[in-house]
């Protein structure tokens, strides 16, 4: 077993498959993360990204392609020789254990001398900050004290490579959220590579330096979190990343770079981002609508409309009878008529063909 | 005016306060369990324990010592060939219950996941169960006898000179008690396998664990509780052997068990009086080697194991 080596330069995943009886979970994956990497694997359930985590901590054998750290092929080790530290989605702590031997427990199979173990432990209690709780049980914890058990019993060890499998989903909104920032603090101080699952965009974006979106096994975009953010590379990504209005329309012009649709009042500019037949989705952000008169201005009737503190979030019908969701400063009510309009260049036209994102997961 | 205060506050009908200490209508599905308990258990229990103090007029208990209240005990303590039949007892039942304990650990560790023919290798290993006592002695008497299959094929291939001696002894009856205990022994123990979180060893795995440091520091010690009950319920069923100690053992010496002394004190003697302490005897031995195990388990973790069950 080689733990020494922590910070690691390169690991690549090369063609990386897993089939289920004939299904593949995950079909091809190419991704190469330099040490010291915040990686997000993304994606609605059932797209693979667990699958790929437990592939890289050696709990699932591949069933095609090659993973590599720093020129040592490691697929075929089994998970405690990579000596990756995880954390799992239900935290896994060993309930028979306290919060110092659980966060102890690599250290003790890893045989590291006991005055090391103890000051390494010690460094990591400290870190998440559980200097109180070191002698109870994880049943006496709560769900964010846990968390963080099971944060610091993964990087303890300082693994080349730390897996996190939706950490925070079980939290409440308030706890993920000072998670959240404390996850991306101890990654800052350790500077440990890591790789983090999760299913919300949000979690995501303000997590990693890069994205992975994956669908049905297959990577639909690489990039970092402003690119994925505001370059969605087709649909699936758009409406994942928070382009909830998709709409289709006819094509009535296409330009080099820009495109026209039929609908919405006199016709909708957007940015075309595929090749298009006769009919196409335009796929436009609720906070991208500005209520007032602009570009691409439809007169819409308020349907229903959201408290949300600073901004409404409406629901809106225009006279064609398309539902659209906007964000709005000024209060309205059901039944107002407004004009919205949106920039050209916030709206994003893909083919009509092209896999549309699922819906909205909690 | 005065009394106004007293009114007001508001009068909680006796069914909710009741209800507050958990007595409501559904006590009376504990009814019939009731009655069972105290006619099946507790009657035929005190009966038998006041009767094991009344020693019987002209039995050898009395001859001997008296007719006060503890000759039948004295004389069982004091008259080895009684005396002895614990140690008989003990010398088959906890091994069997051991071994059965111990033999169900690794084929129910392999047998927790979900594979293909699970139901059918399950079934195998529980069909014992609804085999009575007496077909298993049948059987075993069959196979394993001097004349069985076994000893044939052990003469045929010159592996032994004459015929080993299986039945009709000491190891006729454990082999009988393993055969009938080990299912039940197997199914708790995979109850109670089934139950541990299996990501708790997967994550074990994360930490470096390798299959047996995380069997050893993981599994074995979440499930040694479970055991602990496992090895209590089998040793019980084996301390009260008794057809297969008369069929398949030798039940004159080698397999004269704690039952078969009983037995013969009750229908043979028709000394109700020495049977009922032999059988209160029994029962104090099961209750202090149970009491020892779950002294024990008292120092276990018994909390969560994360599991579905």
């Amino acid at each position: 077993m080689s733990r020494s080596s922590t910070k690691i330069s390169e690991l690549r995943l090369d063609k990386v498959c897993r089939e289920f009886g004939g299904v593949r979970a995950l079909d091809g994956l190419d991704l190469t993360i330099s040490g010291g990497e915040f990686v997000a694997l993304l994606g609605p359930s059932g797209c693979g990204k667990s699958t790929a985590l437990n592939c890289l901590a050696g709990l699932l054998p591949l069933t095609g392609g090659t993973i590599t750290l720093d020129d040592r092929r490691i697929d075929g080790l089994q998970p405690e020789q990579r000596g990756f530290g995880m954390v799992f989605q239900n935290y896994a702590l060993f309930p028979h254990m306290s919060v110092r031997s659980n966060i102890g427990f690599g250290l003790r199979m890893a045989k590291v001398p006991k005055a090391d173990a103890r000051r390494r432990v010690d460094e990591a209690i400290r870190l998440v900050q559980l200097e109180e709780h070191t002698d109870k049980f994880p049943g006496q914890l709560s769900g964010g004290q846990q968390q963080r058990v099971a944060i610091a019993r993964a990087i303890v060890l300082e693994p080349p490579l730390v897996l996190m499998d939706e950490p925070l989903s079980n939290l409440d909104a308030k706890l993920r959220l000072e998670m959240r920032t404390e996850i991306k603090r101890i990654h800052q101080t350790l500077g440990l590579t890591t790789i983090y699952v999760t299913h919300d965009q949000e979690e995501a974006l303000s997590l990693a330096d890069r994205l992975v979106l994956l669908r049905q096994g297959r990577v639909q975009q690489i990039g970092s979190p402003e690119e994925v953010y505001t370059e969605p590379a087709n649909r699936f990504v758009a409406g994942f990343m928070g382009y909830r209005n998709e709409l289709g329309l006819p094509v009535s012009q296409v330009n080099e770079k820009t495109v026209v649709l039929d609908g919405l009042g006199g016709g909708l500019t957007g940015v075309r981002r595929d090749d298009l037949g006769a009919r196409a989705v335009a796929a436009i952000r609720p906070e991208d609508f500005t209520v007032g008169d602009g570009p691409n201005a439809t007169e819409v009737t308020v349907e229903v409309v959201e408290y949300q503190g600073r901004e409404q979030a409406i629901q809106a019908r225009t006279d064609d009878g398309v539902d659209l969701h906007l964000r709005a400063d000024a209060r309205l009510a059901p039944g107002d008529r407004v004009t919205v309009s949106v920039p050209p260049e916030r709206v994003l036209v893909f083919a009509a063909e092209s896999p549309a994102a699922p819906e909205e997961v909690a | 005016m005065a009394a106004a205060p007293a009114v007001a506050r508001p009068r909680i009908s006796l069914r909710h306060r009741l209800a507050e200490r958990g007595v409501d209508r559904t006590l009376l599905l504990l009814l019939p369990a009731v009655v069972f308990v105290v006619a099946l258990f507790i009657y035929p229990f005190v009966y038998g324990l006041q009767l094991s103090f009344q020693p019987q007029a002209g039995s050898d208990a009395a001859n001997k010592y008296g007719t006060g209240p503890f000759a039948d005990y004295r004389l069982f303590f004091s008259d080895p060939y009684l005396r002895n039949t614990i140690w008989t007892t003990l010398k088959i039942g906890l091994p069997a219950a051991l071994f059965n304990v111990l033999a169900s650990v690794p084929i129910a560790y392999r047998m927790r996941g979900r594979f293909r023919g699970k139901r059918a290798v399950t079934t195998i290993l529980v069909v014992p169960i609804t085999l009575g006592t007496v077909l298993t002695a049948e059987g075993l008497l069959a196979f394993m006898g001097p004349t069985g299959w076994l000893n044939r094929i052990l003469l045929d291939l010159g592996i032994v000179d004459h015929p080993v001696r299986l039945t009709h002894n000491y190891w006729g009856v454990v082999f009988s008690l393993v055969i009938t205990g080990f299912p039940f022994a197997f199914l708790l123990t995979l109850s109670y396998l089934t139950g541990i979180d299996p990501t708790l060893e997967r994550a074990a795995a994360t930490l470096g664990a390798g299959w047996w440091q995380r069997f050893r520091h993981i599994t074995l010690p979440l499930l040694a509780p479970g055991l602990a009950i496992t090895f209590c319920l089998s040793f019980v069923l084996a301390f009260s052997v008794f057809p297969s100690a008369i069929m398949v053992g030798e039940p004159a010496r080698q397999t004269r068990v704690i039952s078969i002394a009983a037995f013969h004190a009750a229908f043979e003697q028709y000394d109700y009086s020495m049977a009922s302490a032999i059988a209160m005897i029994m029962g104090a031995v099961e209750l202090i080697v149970i009491g020892l195990v779950l002294g024990w388990r008292a120092r276990l973790y018994k909390g969560a194991t994360g599991g579905k069950g």
